[in-house]
């Protein structure tokens, strides 16, 4: 059956309609004379609509379409690491050695290297009873990561045999009862979710050293978070400090629709990076999914499916893994696309009327879980949402927001005046806080929560007294308002900003953020005694130890010197009282 | 090549043919019309099927009718290329524009042009000093990006962009750079306008020009950018040139794209744009880029103007999600007489800090850029304040930066179109003199240890 062969019937860009086969929904079928890789999308009487991953130009109805009984799935085991994949996990690598720089097309790759052999560390003996999910062995993927092989989903035994060695990801390591034989390598289909036991609600934060993230909307992890933004405002450049510098375990980096340069900024940046938790290149953790914007628009929709599959077989593994896919939007105008070949009925926007459920089915496979095998493993999703003219009320950023748990909103108007990252301190929101303030209580500082309520309620304070200045200047505010204008002028360039492109600044940790917005308080609070003892504001904020702390934070050792440069600031505060 | 010639016709519809009984016909296929009166046209297949094809037309379908005859030429649209492009003036369609003889081409290059993959890319990363100090300083140009001017009708980017064409040039190198110039739909007055000025400094030898005018066929916009990309890529990747692609105007090509979408009846996105427009745009703007293990590179600079100086219209706002940044031409700036009237805060270069710093540009270059973005962002928003409240309400700081918003359009922006000022002294230390215009404390985007080198009044030495 899996032989079944049909002919072309029609071609309309990626959309290709064969007759006189009768594949499945979502089956692999391989188009024309060449054999381009195509999925079924769409069943219509005797006609397959199917759209195919690879350019249509030049292909003649009358040519042939072969059934391969498969489902889009996507190869898993040891090599995933370190690769960068199209958006059908065909390694790039690979496509370079046998097309050269430019992809033309035809050529199947296999997502992982099949001949390379893999040290394998049997973990189970002879007669342990193992079900799905359950570890078998280990294999050192790269450096810092173990890569855990496990018994594929849907099949369990007793073993007979396993053994340690030398293997390449197709040969047997463990036999079962059965007779089932288990490889290092298993295939998973990418439109399906992994199994997991159950789901738990996230409590720990995925640290980010992004300070206007983690110290004001912080995102769990497993949890999920959109990033909203015109072009030009920072998703990209947040979604790769996410890459960088997020405690997970694991990262998939999914460039989606976007900007080759940028992959190949990734690519070139990530084995230079120390990751501060490993202290080991980053690229040992990091596996990319590039499917930019001028490669074909099928496979752009399938890029996240295989991001989020390969996420979840880490997550299968225990470990903690974040995926940033950048950008959903462009996912949401491939299906667009697509569904405007299908001539399908359009929804708003011209998308398909699907949209939202398609979108809240991907990160419904965000989670924190209990593994099959019993562990703990999570998958946090971040997406960058490209709307229109930096709109949000269309149909993609909205189908987002209702789903996600964090907003990141960017704004151009910051963007603008380079205050970046360009994050709205008002319009975003995260609803984890009250989940993770243990965690920080228990591991930061007991009055962190507290801590972030303050800096919080300056802020909308300040853009209260904003609105009043527009109308009358700041000079005509009372003092204490004035000062109140002041100390939020400190959290916005000194404790929001953050320079993802300064060695230092890119990174804090959250020891260091609780630190620096106590030096914020410690400011206020000085500064109102001194006003209250007569001096004047213009001295209490040009005292040289809060330019120092301010400016410090660009240099080496500024966590070892900061306690020092506030109690610095606060004689110096004092001091302006005697001036007058 | 197939040589039968249907008769086949049923619909005509805006630029598109529809017809049927054909043999199977490639999607993508070139076409060749012949109207009853022997005239000459050609198209490309979009759609084919065992029942129907539909090819649009590139010259539209006026005089077209039943009896017109259809060949289908059983290859995909190519481009002869050669070196011998350099020097030459070709038509929208790449026919020889100039008197010349045909192009005896090296290799028939197809126009569409495939993706470069991500993996075999190098990070753009040399500088392109252009010697205008907004654009230098704010955003900076490196070799290999896209960068796109973003104009409305009457503002002066034909200027800005010759000026970058003649100015353009790596520190400390001498690789020149070759320009492909690609006209969609401008008129012939603006077109004449590039030409002399090309011609004058002895540029238009090193050049290979595309040009479909504003009385050139609507549907042929769409390929004349393929058609000058491909030229690039040769000329680049077979050739080592550092190629310069100018191509202009950007929003003549969508309109084309639009006017094929809607003799299609298909959905249209938004304001009636086709909804692949991204994609298709991104086809384009992609072919820019370094490739490893060539020399060569294509520097793109697509010229756009915003309809009703909207930068959230489709076209600027999908080009500006694609490209590597934008300059954006104010239109208030130019009213002020300043020219160029580059607006830097909504411009940007996204590769620009990959181009800059020690031994690249300078050292504090990064520094001082960020310190004249916030200081004249907060001067121009001043502005507004005071137009209420007046100067009176102001602190001392605030009174500072509205002064310096003045001065750094006066005297940082403000340049002659022969002006080619050098990175370090043209326009970093112009940038440090203005800055001593703010008291150093209120400069706290300033590194210390730049204020301590680079200040004029302040630098400890
Ligand atoms: N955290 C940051 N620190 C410094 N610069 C930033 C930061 N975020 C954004 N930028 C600047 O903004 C530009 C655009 O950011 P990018 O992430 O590419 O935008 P988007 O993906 O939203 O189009 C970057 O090239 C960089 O110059
Ligand atoms: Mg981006």
């Amino acid at each position: 059956m899996s032989e079944e062969k049909g002919l072309i019937y029609r071609i309309s860009g990626p959309v290709v309609t064969a007759v006189g086969i009768t594949p499945r929904m979502y089956e692999v079928v391989r188009v024309g004379d060449e054999g381009l890789m195509g999925e079924v999308i769409e069943l219509h009487g005797d006609q397959s609509v199917i759209q195919v991953y690879e350019e249509t130009s030049g292909i003649k109805p009358g040519e042939p379409v072969v059934r391969t009984g498969q489902t889009l799935s996507v190869q898993l085991g040891p090599g995933l690491l370190t690769q960068i994949y199209d958006g059908i996990q065909r390694p790039l690598e690979d496509l370079e050695e046998t097309m050269g720089a430019f992809i033309t097309r035809g050529v199947d790759a296999d997502g992982l290297d099949l001949k390379k052999k893999w040290e394998f560390n049997a973990t189970a003996s002879k007669g342990d009873e193992v079900n799905a999910g359950h570890v078998i062995g280990t294999v050192q993927e790269t450096e810092t990561i173990e890569h855990r092989v496990m018994v594929p989903p849907g099949k369990s035994g007793t073993i007979k045999s396993i053994k340690s060695g030398k293997f390449d990801v197709t040969q047997t390591v463990c036999t079962l009862d059965d007779g089932t034989e288990i490889a290092m390598m298993q295939e998973w289909p990418v439109r399906t979710p992994r199994p997991f036991v159950r789901k738990y609600a996230p409590d720990v934060p995925l640290i980010t050293g992004q300070r206007i993230l983690d110290f004001l909307f912080p995102l769990a992890k497993g949890g999920t978070a959109g990033i909203p933004g015109p072009f030009g405002s920072g998703k990209t450049v947040t979604q790769q400090q996410l890459a960088k510098w997020s405690d997970a375990q694991i990262v998939v980096y999914i460039g989606c629709g976007e900007r080759g340069n940028e992959m190949t900024e990734v690519l070139t940046e990530f084995p230079h990076l120390i990751d501060p938790h490993t202290g080991k290149p980053l690229m040992n953790r990091t596996t990319m999914i590039a499917n930019t914007s001028n490669m074909p628009v099928a496979a752009r929709e399938a890029s996240v499916y295989t991001g989020i599959t390969i996420a979840e077989y880490f997550r299968d593994m225990g470990y903690d893994v974040a995926l940033m896919a950048d950008s959903t939007s462009r996912w949401a105008e491939a299906m667009r696309e697509i569904s405007s070949r299908l001539e399908e009925m359009p929804g708003e926007e011209g998308y398909p009327a699907y949209l939202s459920s398609r979108l809240a089915e991907f990160y419904e496979r965000a989670g924190r879980v209990q593994t099959l095998a019993g562990d703990d493993g999570s998958v946090s999703v971040i997406g960058a949402v490209s709307p229109p003219g930096g709109d949000i009320s269309e149909p993609v950023s909205q189908g987002t927001l209702r789903i996600v748990k964090v907003f990141w909103g960017l704004d151009a108007g910051l963007a603008r005046q380079r205050h970046f990252p360009a994050i709205n301190w008002l319009s975003s929101y995260s609803l984890y806080p009250q989940a993770l303030d243990q965690w920080y209580r228990d591991n930061i500082a007991s009055d962190f929560p507290e801590i972030r309520t303050e800096i919080s309620a300056l802020l909308q304070v300040e853009a209260e007294l904003q609105e009043i200045v527009q109308l009358v200047g700041s000079d005509a505010l009372p003092i204490d308002q004035q000062l109140t204008l002041e100390v939020a002028r400190m959290i916005r360039e000194f404790f929001l900003q953050q320079n993802a492109f300064h060695d230092v600044d890119t990174y804090s940790n959250l020891k260091l953020q609780y630190t620096m917005a106590r030096a914020i308080l410690a400011f206020q609070d000085e500064a109102k005694k001194a006003i209250a003892g007569g001096a004047d504001l213009e001295s209490v904020v040009n005292v040289q130890a809060r330019t120092d702390i301010m400016r410090g934070r660009f240099e080496e050792g500024y966590e070892d010197r900061i306690e020092k440069l506030v109690k610095e600031m606060g004689k110096q505060i004092s001091a302006t009282m005697e001036e007058n | 090549m197939s040589g039968k010639e249907y008769r086949t016709i049923t619909d005509v519809k805006g630029p598109l043919v529809f017809l049927n009984k054909t043999e199977p016909v490639a999607y993508g296929e070139i076409v060749q019309l012949r109207l009853s009166d022997g005239t000459m046209k050609n198209g490309q297949v979009l759609d084919t099927s065992d029942d129907q094809v539909i090819v649009q037309v590139f010259e539209g379908t006026s005089s077209v009718d039943r009896q017109t005859g259809v060949k289908f030429l059983g290859d995909v649209f190519r481009l002869p290329v050669s070196k011998d492009l350099v020097g030459r003036i070709l038509d929208g369609a790449g026919r020889p524009r100039d008197g010349g003889p045909a192009i005896v081409p090296d290799e028939m290059a197809d126009i569409i042009g495939a993706a470069i993959n991500p993996y075999s890319r190098e990070s753009p990363e040399s500088f392109i000093q252009t010697g205008i100090s907004a654009i230098d300083a704010c955003t900076s140009l490196v070799r290999g990006q896209k960068l796109p001017i973003f104009s409305a009708a009457g503002l002066p980017h034909n200027d800005i962009a010759l000026q970058i064409a003649r100015q353009a040039k790596l520190v400390g190198s001498d690789d020149d750079f070759v320009v492909v110039f690609c006209a969609m739909g401008i008129t012939a007055e603006e077109y004449n306008f590039f030409v002399h000025d090309l011609e004058r400094t002895g540029a238009l030898e090193n050049s290979a020009l595309f040009v479909n005018l504003a009385d050139d066929p609507a549907v042929e916009r769409l390929i004349t950018p393929r058609l000058a990309l491909t030229a690039a890529e040769y000329l680049a990747f077979e050739h080592d040139y550092h190629v310069l692609v100018i191509y202009t105007d950007m929003t003549n090509y969508c309109e084309s794209l639009r006017q094929i979408g809607a003799a299609r009846e298909e959905v249209p996105g938004r304001r009636g744009y086709p909804g692949y427009m991204y994609t298709d745009l991104a086809m384009l703007y992609e072919r820019a880029g370094l490739v490893k293990g060539k020399k060569g590179s294509i520097t793109q600079f697509p010229i756009l103007t915003m309809p009703g100086d909207d930068i959230t219209h489709p076209i600027p706002d999908l080009s500006g999600y694609i490209t590597e940044g934008q300059i954006v031409i104010s239109r208030e700036l130019h009213q002020k007489g300043i020219y160029p009237p580059i607006n830097v805060l909504p411009s940007l270069s996204r590769l620009m800090n990959a181009g800059i710093g020690d031994g690249k540009t300078r050292e504090d270059h990064k520094s001082v850029s960020d310190q004249l973005y916030a200081a004249y962002a907060q001067g121009k928003e001043l502005r507004g304040l005071v137009a209420i409240v007046g100067e009176d309400a102001l602190n001392e700081r605030d009174l500072q930066l509205l002064k310096f918003a003045d001065i750094f359009e006066n005297e940082f922006l403000r340049q002659s179109r022969d002006e080619d000022r050098s990175i370090g002294e043209g326009t970093l230390d112009l940038a440090w003199n203005l800055l001593t215009n703010i008291d150093t404390k209120y400069l706290v985007r300033l590194d210390q240890k730049w204020i301590d080198k680079y200040h004029p009044t302040e630098k400890k030495e």
